[in-house]
């Protein structure tokens, strides 16, 4: 058992179940994947593989320390690095195994991690969800967030007030995504809803917590 | 412009037994019903007045004229409930969506029959 994989998000569609149920999608091509480094409680204080998706990479973007720390694997052509975390009862890995998507089976249950797509300087209702005030029948209520806080006490605004502000380009985890198909034969990892990130973004897939 | 993998993976999950359906046919909809546990199988006729979207959402708008009232169904086309779609005619069509035809009854909701 794996615990975990990581891969690209490919894009959204839609399959039925035998019972005619519409299921959405998102396909994801995870791995290859390598271990490149095995930590150990003994020596980084924490028990972890360190992976890397194998894709191609043009030999000059890659500078001379990672070279170097790639080939303790065997390996090159890594652009997308990460570690992920062993828990109590799963197998040993070596530097230089491979990590393969068959490992995962429709039914299996998976939180992917990655990075949302930024929508910059947001307002209330596309941050927050606030409604906003009417359109028409001259309203000057618009888009405006209302009150944020009494006057005299506290005489300030609260922390954590939800206000307009950077929206998105952060690491979000969705949890306990169902594995709906596997295709090995082309790294293609098939899960239930939506995966956060652009078309094209790099995922983390955890076997799920719980 | 959609992904290789993102079109194989769609290609093999689309149905590949389904007749070219285009706008203006005249089409048989076999569709399976649950009732309790029971499975049966109803037949709609009409003419197909619209084909909407692409990939696995893909659609057909059939109608009919019900008693003497319009009726349109939506058919998911790769959906497992469509049991199949016979043609019982081809009509000759000069656009894509047929909604005018909504407006029309009897002789003038007519379509010529393509050869």
């Amino acid at each position: 058992m794996i615990p975990g994989i990581l891969g690209k998000k490919i894009g959204m569609t839609q399959v039925f179940r035998p019972d005619g149920q519409v299921v959405p999608v998102t396909l994801l091509k995870a791995g290859p994947c390598v271990v490149v480094q095995r930590k150990t409680p003994l020596r980084d204080g924490y028990d972890a593989i360190q992976l890397g998706l194998l894709e191609y990479v043009k030999s000059s973007r890659i500078n001379k320390p990672m070279k170097g720390h790639l080939a303790k694997a065997g390996v090159d052509g890594i652009r997308f690095l990460r570690e992920i975390r062993l828990r109590p009862g799963d197998p040993d890995f070596k530097p230089g195994d491979r990590i393969l998507v068959d490992q995962f089976r429709p039914s299996d249950r998976v939180d992917v991690t990655g990075i949302s797509k930024g929508r910059g300087f947001a307002g209330f209702v596309k941050r927050h969800h606030f409604r906003g005030g009417p359109a028409t029948h001259g309203s000057m209520f618009h888009r405006a967030p209302g009150s944020i806080g009494a006057s005299s006490f506290p005489s300030r605004v609260w922390p954590g007030m939800r206000m307009a502000g950077h929206m998105g380009n952060q690491r979000v985890t969705v949890r306990n995504l169902e594995v709906i198909e596997v295709h090995p034969e082309d790294n293609l990892l098939v899960v239930k809803g939506a995966v956060p990130g652009p078309n094209g973004g790099y995922v983390i897939v955890r076997r799920a917590k719980r | 412009m959609t992904n290789a993998l993102l079109e194989k993976f769609m290609n093999a999950h689309k149905r590949t037994d389904l007749p070219d359906i285009q706008p203006g046919d005249t089409v048989r909809v076999h569709v399976k019903i649950k009732e309790g546990d029971k499975e049966r199988i109803q037949p709609f006729e009409g003419t197909v007045i619209a084909r909407k979207n692409r990939g696995m959402g893909e659609t057909i708008t059939v109608r009919k004229i019900s008693f003497g009232h319009g009726v349109e169904r939506i058919f998911p086309l790769h959906a497992p409930v469509i049991e199949r779609i016979e043609i019982v005619r081809r009509g000759r069509v000069r656009r894509a969506k047929l909604y005018y035809l909504r407006g029309l009854k009897g002789k003038a909701a007519r379509l010529k029959e393509r050869e």
